[in-house]
């Protein structure tokens, strides 16, 4: 590839970018979906994709072992929330046994210039569903959901992630 | 507006300086997701560009005031040269951290235009499917294009074209280029 003159970082791109591009994404499916709920399972199986395939990223640029615990992973949740949204959450508020833990920020690039309508979306659904599909790839079972949500007026975002279980490696359909 | 609101609007928060960077990985996985989207939802190549394009024109619409208070100080455009040279030169330098690569007038048609980008970020990643040649997912950053130029009082349609890396064809009303004579002329 030819060398680039470019003001930004080749592997980074402008943040607006991001957050309108993403904006349009979820107000295009407002427009073509009539169910809000459908709209937030929608988002969040696109998080899921999205996932599935970013963890490969991560890996490679991020210098990761496995996870034996819960808190780990917690760790590197939080550095790819660094590498990949250029923000930094707070990990807090875990539960006596471990399992169950809090991802907390006050500001986050998808989440800009949003106004919500009141129907029930979830204007963030993308971030649960890209952790799910990441950790499942490392054979992390994980529900995620929000607690507490800025743009619905919470003075902070909350993001809830539980550890479910851990799943086993399977032979890939149709390999026996 | 109004005051009963609890939390403060977008309004009431400063403009940020837009100097905030997020990566290309997500950048590109996430339109990756946008062209499925948009492919399940139209039955031709024609259909999945106007949607990319729709989406790209409600970017636009958004980026035109933004850029224009930020980058130049909210004074607007009015001649025409000037307008393309400001999307082809600060608009994309602050969007995709670069310059388009050529900005070309049609010889034979004083109302088309060309914005030529030799490798586009939203292509970056992706190969088009040989069945599908003519698509071309820029569509969207032609989108943008249109929203800017006609948003901005230069009425035009912008499709975008695989010639010399993506060509972004900018055909303005006629009265556009009325105009412009009309300012030249004074």
């Amino acid at each position: 590839m030819s060398r680039q003159t470019s003001r930004l970082d080749a592997k980074k791109v402008n943040s607006e970018l991001l957050t309108l591009t993403y904006g349009a994404l979820v107000s295009q499916m407002l427009k073509e979906i009539d169910n809000p709920e459908d709209v937030n399972k929608q988002l969040e199986r696109i998080g899921y994709n999205m996932g599935v395939r970013l963890i490969e990223d991560f890996l490679a640029r991020t210098p990761s072992t496995r996870c034996l615990e819960m808190r780990e992973t917690a760790d590197k949740i939080q550095q790819a929330f660094r590498l990949y949204l250029n923000m930094q959450p707070v990990v807090t508020s875990w539960s006596s046994a471990g399992d169950e833990f809090s991802l907390v920020w006050d500001q986050c690039p998808l989440s800009e210039w949003v106004e919500m309508p009141n129907n029930g979306l979830k204007y963030c659904a993308l971030i649960p569903g890209a952790i799910r599909g990441a950790l499942q790839m490392v054979q992390l079972d994980v529900q995620c959901w929000f607690v507490q949500d800025l743009l619905k007026g919470d003075p902070i975002t909350e993001l809830r992630v539980k550890y479910i279980k851990r799943l086993e490696d399977a032979v890939p359909a149709g390999e026996d | 507006m109004s005051s009963s609101r609890s939390k403060s609007s977008i309004l009431d928060k400063p403009l940020s300086k837009g100097k905030g960077e997020v990566s290309l990985a997500l950048y590109a996985l996430l339109f990756s997701e946008i062209v499925q989207y948009c492919q399940n939802r139209s039955h031709s190549i024609n259909e999945l560009q106007t949607k990319l394009s729709e989406m790209g024109y409600d970017v636009g619409t958004r980026l035109l005031d933004l850029y224009f208070v930020r980058e130049r100080n909210s004074k607007r455009e009015i001649k025409l040269l000037n307008m393309l040279l400001f999307v082809k030169s600060t608009l994309w330098k602050v969007l995709f951290g670069k310059e388009a690569d050529k900005l070309e007038h049609a010889n034979d048609d004083e109302r088309t235009y060309y914005i030529i980008e030799k490798d586009a970020l939203v292509n970056k990643f992706i190969s088009v499917p040989k069945d599908k040649g003519s698509l071309n997912c820029a569509s969207f950053n032609a989108g943008i294009i249109e929203a800017v130029l006609t948003n901005g009082g230069f009425p035009a349609k912008v499709t975008a074209h695989w010639h010399k890396g993506t060509t972004y064809m900018v055909k303005f009303e006629d009265m556009v280029i009325t105009r412009d004579k009309g300012l030249d002329d004074r």
